[in-house]
């Protein structure tokens, strides 16, 4: 086992008690756009997409590569976009929620 | 470690500084999401962070190549797809959404790791740690694939919302989930295997279609907010297998936070995760089931003159607003409603259940987008004493969420989910469509009490036609 992978683990394992820590004190009327929020965070996949698909040099990995960028697209745009259409409704609301 | 930075004009170094950025505004975006106020920005400041990240992504491969010229055509396939499926859509339909997006994320994960594998064959660096991150990669990036798929099924109502069991179906999945264990092991331990790793995908599918069908429809929030949970974790293994941290910190934050609000939402419920994902709950019940069961007790209904009467008169009216409500698009005449009674001086509020609507949360957004007042709407626990000292209690397309027998029948499927107390109110209109039980599939003893008054009919049509007799009266 070499030195990156400790890297890794350790990243891994501080962003879990990171993920936990920021979401622990969300209010239940943010529950759907959090769950559409971090649905658009894990679109981060874009990036391996594009890693891989950078690195394809037979026609069979350019297809997976491909059929990756798009899915993982549509996950990162469509998760934002709708999150943000979510959250707008709830920023027309008038300053009393800022005590929720 | 890092491929892109292989071929890279932009240093790996700074490569990693700008990925570090992406993955603190990953962080500031989830903490944003703690506030309505703050909400908004923080998926802002999330979405720039994984633009900038995307876009120094492309950088790292030479301008010249074919490879980029399919990334710019995938990623304007999948950018339209996403953000027109993400504009149109109606708010009712947004946890089928929800999940449709995770699915594509999962099955983005799962390509990637398998793409990776072939690509390193068996001469894969640091071998033990790649094959096992590969592995989860594609198992659970397939699961989450494949059961997202099902449950945007179940919620566009493609396929029935009642729980699909059958004899011996835990013992099958028990066996699908020991083979695919088997092979990884297999695969991780003792030797690489193309054929293997496609069989290994191809059971990971089956799983996720044979984990979900069982599962009510009433319940497809907790396991979508599962199987994002996945997804980010099996993004999270592709960061291992790839080398890239930003991948790393953006997956298992989510399959942290997932997990975490996944238990939430089942607690929300008052079940526990292992009930609402075994129990099949929904499925109609030798004993109470269906409409056999319905015709033999009385109901009572009103008509919506008399109703409305009836709310002009009162001096507290609860609306307490369901799905039915938000499918037959009446938040506005609800908002209506409650605006007429005003004028007549009766208190009115909203009573919202945590899981009213099909997600947590849900009813808000889409009360929000017909106006009503924010300090109107009532989570639970702060209304629940007040029903006693109501007059009128108007159920507008809920079921499930004042189902008394959650509270008091210990052989009932939604016993122990903390419910509303509309039962406690002077008297119960249940606007209804028919006599048909919720979404859960349960009986709701609600509509045969002597102080309930059915009426039936769509809620949008009913709700106008109660605004109109209030005004009237």
């Amino acid at each position: 086992m070499n030195s990156a992978i400790i890297d890794y683990l350790t990243v891994f394992v501080l962003s879990a008690f990171v993920g936990i820590e920021v979401i622990s004190k969300v209010p239940t009327i943010l529950h759907t756009p959090l769950m559409s929020g971090s649905n658009a965070i894990h679109g981060i996949i874009l990036v391996g997409a594009i890693a891989v698909m950078a690195e394809a040099r037979t026609p069979l990995a350019e297809v997976l590569g491909f059929i990756a960028v798009i899915m993982a697209t549509i996950n990162v745009v469509g998760g934002f976009v709708v999150t943000d259409r979510m959250l707008e409704m709830f920023r027309t609301r008038k300053q009393t929620e800022a005590n929720k | 470690m890092n491929i892109l930075a292989s071929t890279s004009f932009i240093s790996p170094n700074i490569l990693a500084i700008i990925y570090l950025i992406a993955a603190v505004t990953f962080i500031l975006g989830l903490k944003g999401l703690s506030s309505p106020k703050s909400a908004r920005r923080g998926n802002g400041i999330a979405a720039v962070g994984m633009a900038v990240a995307i876009l120094v992504s492309l950088t790292q491969i030479h301008p010249h190549a074919t490879q980029i010229i399919l990334i710019v055509i995938g990623v304007a396939i999948g950018a339209i797809v996403g953000a027109l499926s993400a504009r149109k859509v109606k708010m009712t339909a947004m946890p089928q959404m929800v999940a449709a997006f995770n699915g594509v994320g999962g099955g983005a994960a799962a390509t990637v790791a398998i793409s990776e594998y072939l690509r390193l064959g068996v001469a894969g660096r640091g071998a033990v740690v790649t094959a096992l991150t590969t592995v989860l990669s594609v198992a659970i990036g397939a699961v989450s694939f494949a059961g997202s798929v099902i449950a945007f099924a179940k919620l566009q109502e493609i396929l029935t919302g009642v729980p699909i069991t059958y004899k011996g179906q835990q013992v099958v999945n028990a066996i699908i989930l020991v083979g695919i264990l088997g092979i990884a092991v297999y695969l991780v331990a003792v030797g690489t295997g193309t054929a293997l790793l496609g069989i290994l995908l191809v059971l990971a599918l089956i799983l996720g279609v044979a984990f979900v069908l069982p599962i009510g429809g009433a319940d497809m929030p907790v396991v979508i907010s599962l199987l994002n949970a996945f997804t980010g974790l099996a993004v999270a293994a592709s960061g291992f297998v790839l080398g890239n941290t930003v991948l790393i910190v953006g997956g298992t934050l989510v399959g942290a936070s997932g997990t975490f609000l996944t238990k939430m939402m089942s607690d929300a419920m008052g079940r526990s995760l292992g009930n609402v994902l075994f129990a099949a709950v929904g499925k109609p019940t030798e004993s109470g089931g269906g409409a056999a069961g319905a015709t033999d007790k009385t109901v009572r209904s009103g008509t919506p003159d008399d109703i409305g009467v009836m709310l002009a008169y009162s001096n507290r009216v609860i609306i307490v607003p369901g799905y039915g409500l938000a499918v037959a698009q009446a938040q506005h005449a609800a908002r209506d409603l409650a605006r007429a009674l005003e004028a007549k001086g009766v208190e009115v509020s909203y009573a919202i259940h945590p899981v009213a609507g099909r997600m947590p949360g849900h009813m808000n957004v889409l009360l929000a987008e017909a106006d009503v007042p924010y300090e109107q709407l009532k989570e639970m626990d702060e209304i629940n004493d007040d029903f006693r000292n109501t007059d009128v209690t108007l159920v507008v397309g809920a079921n499930d969420v004042v189902n008394p027998s959650a509270r008091n029948e210990a052989s009932s499927p939604i016993y122990g989910m903390p419910i509303l107390n509309a039962d406690q109110s002077k008297t119960i209109v249940f606007m209804k469509r028919s006599m048909r039980p919720g979404f859960a599939g349960v009986d709701n003893p609600l509509m045969y009490d002597p102080k309930t008054i059915m009426l039936f009919g769509d809620a949008k049509d009913s709700l106008l036609k109660l605004v109109a007799a209030v005004k009237a009266a």
